[in-house]
């Protein structure tokens, strides 16, 4: 499927707030989203949710020859897919060029970095050495791909255990996780990315977009850093012109940021591994229990409500009642009624017919109400009543109001809170349905 | 690789070159005559080709087109002799296609694409002899070849690669320097501004040392740039000749 292209004013609504210095979600120019980090039951297993975007990362290793010219070192492949999952827009012929974009950073970002100690993964010279696959999937696109695949990358490596292999003199014995724990990986450090997205002409910065807003950006700059504020990676993607101060702008704030991502990785994996020797049951399948998986769950924000009453009491108190009559609706024939002035009609001229039919709805009586009256059960008997036909909508309203002329008129009032709670529940909705005009 | 220093206490590095030295840039603009715009760069021991066809229309689906400006379409080749081994995929691999990306977006940048909407503007680099330093030299000889063309940019693309080893920060990276695992950070500028079309870092690099090697790559750029900007004064000057002014 193509990607739905964003609208113009959507554009320019995402752009407006962004010079206000207001993002969507509420959040400041610097705040991350929720970091959310899940297990699996197998060793090397996770599932990492930034936000709404959700990467699903899997380490495997297996025995194989080593490359001719590293004799000594194991080999490291990463993967990142994009499943289809993640965004309509997303197809298996289609997506080649973000793919080929994030796959490469990522190899940079980890393999260059050099975060495992590859010399480690040598069982025998030459001949066998440790493969270590990293297979990351994108489970759902929210913005902001590359730094959700880079936590998980570096959480299912540091979560990851390979089997024991010992050598003795030409023999090689491979203990299943039976005979002997698996081994970790020896990690050097963790680099984790941070993206920043570029606005107005790359004077302004946002960290971590979401997807509208990496939509609208100028450009993208990530940076990969780990704890001990080196940096592993810089990568500018977009075409915006950047000047070296806000390069060194945006390294410090990832140094920040980084250090507190680092640390709940660290919470999370002594988490897991306390819960694995307690005896405690993990796994993904608990998480379903918990709804925390399997379901897209809204944050409860905290709000702080403590003085709610006497504000509110406050404004009640200053505020003037206001005027009593909501709305004149002007009945032109039973079942028919206009609120209101309309906008003047910005389409121009149209054809002659569409003029006569104007004039003859002027011509109507028309009957002003005074309030709005609400009969809903009747409505059934009321069409019976009528001499025209009269095309029902195939619309799923479920309540339709008939304006009758000649009824008592009601007030409204909406003076208190209280009170607009009793009026709710019997006020409902004035809807204008279309039909045909009945023939006069 | 062992014992084999990349500077040397007095300062020298492998080759002979100071840190901040660049290697020896010689260039030339207008190889083929087939093509709309074409250059030619050897810097040290790496060599670039580059060609420009455009701006002319579309190929390929016209759905593509963009309304208000010029698609870039860049396109990265490295042959099989070009490195010490021959490689086997010269095609298609993710690195090529990452630094067509690259280049893309670099140029993007840079060309006035406002001024040919709905056309597309091809950019074919080609690299013979890697030695170091490839992005850089691709970029340069673009550039060239985009000047060629007659395309018009807002400023020269320059770039140059940078490291870092032993506290210093040193310009132009050969290939055993980039083979020692060291930071390599390559940059493209537009040199009048200081604004910076692309950036890109590869390996360890503590945040101090960030500002020194940026700067040294910044510096290098602009000694790219006036080595170019002399380039192409005296292509036009014997071209002008030529035409008999």
């Amino acid at each position: 499927m193509k990607e739905t292209p964003l609208s113009n004013c959507e554009r320019r609504f995402l752009l407006r707030a962004i010079e206000e210095k207001k993002r969507l979600d509420g959040r400041q120019t610097y705040d991350y989203r929720n970091i959310k980090i899940s297990f699996g039951t197998d060793y090397g297993c996770c599932v990492v949710e930034l936000g709404k975007t959700r990467v699903l990362g899997q380490v495997s290793c297996e025995l194989v020859s080593p490359k001719l010219n590293r004799a000594t070192e194991g080999i490291l492949f990463f993967n990142l897919e994009l499943s289809q999952m993640a965004a309509p827009a997303f197809e298996p012929g289609r997506q080649s060029d973000l793919l080929v974009k994030l796959n490469r950073l990522l190899e940079r970002c980890l393999r260059n970095s050099k975060c495992i100690d590859t010399e480690s993964l040598c069982v025998v010279a030459g001949e066998k050495v440790w493969q270590i696959r990293v297979d990351l999937h994108l489970l759902n696109h929210d913005g902001n791909i590359i730094d959700a695949a880079s936590i998980a990358a570096v959480v299912a490596l540091c979560h990851f255990r390979r089997p024991d292999v010992s050598v003795q003199g030409d023999e090689v014995t491979l203990y299943t996780p039976e005979e002997r724990d698996p081994v970790p990986l020896s990690i050097h450090h963790m680099p984790i990315c941070v993206s920043f997205a570029f606005f107005q002409q790359g004077t302004y910065l946002l960290v971590d977009p979401n997807e509208r807003e990496e939509r609208v950006m100028d450009g993208l700059l990530v940076l990969a850093m780990n704890k001990h504020r080196e940096i592993c990676t810089i990568q500018s993607s977009g075409g915006i012109m950047l000047l070296k101060e806000q390069v060194l702008r945006c390294s410090k704030i990832a140094g920040v940021k980084v250090a507190e991502i680092t640390e709940l990785i660290q919470k999370a994996l002594e988490n897991d591994q306390k819960v694995r020797k307690e005896g405690g049951k993990f796994g993904f399948a608990e998480s379903i229990a918990n709804q925390r998986i399997t379901a897209f769950k809204m944050e409860k924000a905290p709000i702080d409500t403590s003085d709610v009453e006497e504000k509110a009491e406050e404004i009640i108190a200053e505020a003037e009642p206001p005027s009593e009559v909501v709305s004149k609706p002007v009945l032109w024939t039973p079942g028919t009624a206009q609120i209101g002035e309309g906008i003047e009609n910005s389409w121009g001229d149209l054809e002659d017919s569409e003029k006569e039919d104007e004039d003859e709805g002027g011509s109507d009586e028309a009957i002003i109400l005074d309030s709005i009256t609400m009969d809903t059960g009747v409505e059934v008997s009321n069409i019976g009543s009528q001499d025209a036909p009269i095309v029902l909508s195939d619309s799923e309203e479920e309540e339709m109001i008939i304006l009758e002329p000649d009824k008592n008129p009601k007030k409204i009032r909406t003076k208190t809170i209280s009170a607009k709670q009793e009026k709710a529940p019997s006020k409902k909705p004035v809807k204008k349905r279309k039909k045909k005009r009945p023939a006069n | 690789m062992a014992g084999l220093e990349l500077l040397s206490d007095q300062g020298y590095r492998v080759d002979g070159r100071r840190a901040g030295e660049l290697r020896k840039i010689q260039a030339r603009m207008g190889v083929f005559a087939q093509a709309d715009g074409s250059a030619y760069i050897e810097q040290g021991n790496t060599k670039a080709l580059a060609v420009v066809y455009g701006p002319h229309e579309i190929r390929g689906s016209r759905a593509r087109a963009l309304p208000d400006r010029a698609l870039v379409n860049c396109q990265y080749s490295s042959a099989t002799f070009s490195t010490g081994e021959r490689k086997r995929r010269p095609h298609g691999d993710r690195k090529s296609c990452e630094m067509g990306l690259q280049l893309r977006q670099t140029f993007e940048a840079a060309i006035l694409t406002q001024l040919h909407p709905r056309s597309q503007i091809d950019i074919y680099v080609q690299v013979l002899q890697a030695d170091g330093g490839t992005y850089a030299a691709c970029v340069n000889a673009a550039t060239l070849a985009v000047m060629d063309a007659g395309i018009p940019m807002r400023d020269f693309v320059c770039a140059c690669s940078a490291g870092f080893v032993d506290g210093t920060a040193l310009a132009d990276l050969s290939h055993v320097e980039e083979a020692a695992g060291g930071p390599q950070l390559a940059l493209a500028l537009l040199p009048a501004s200081g604004q910076i079309a692309l950036l890109e870092m590869d390996a360890r690099l503590h945040e101090d040392h960030l500002e020194q090697v940026l700067e040294a790559a910044a510096r290098a750029a602009r000694d790219v740039h006036t080595l170019l900007d002399r380039v192409v004064r005296q292509h036009v000057h014997e071209a002008s000749i030529l035409l008999g002014d």
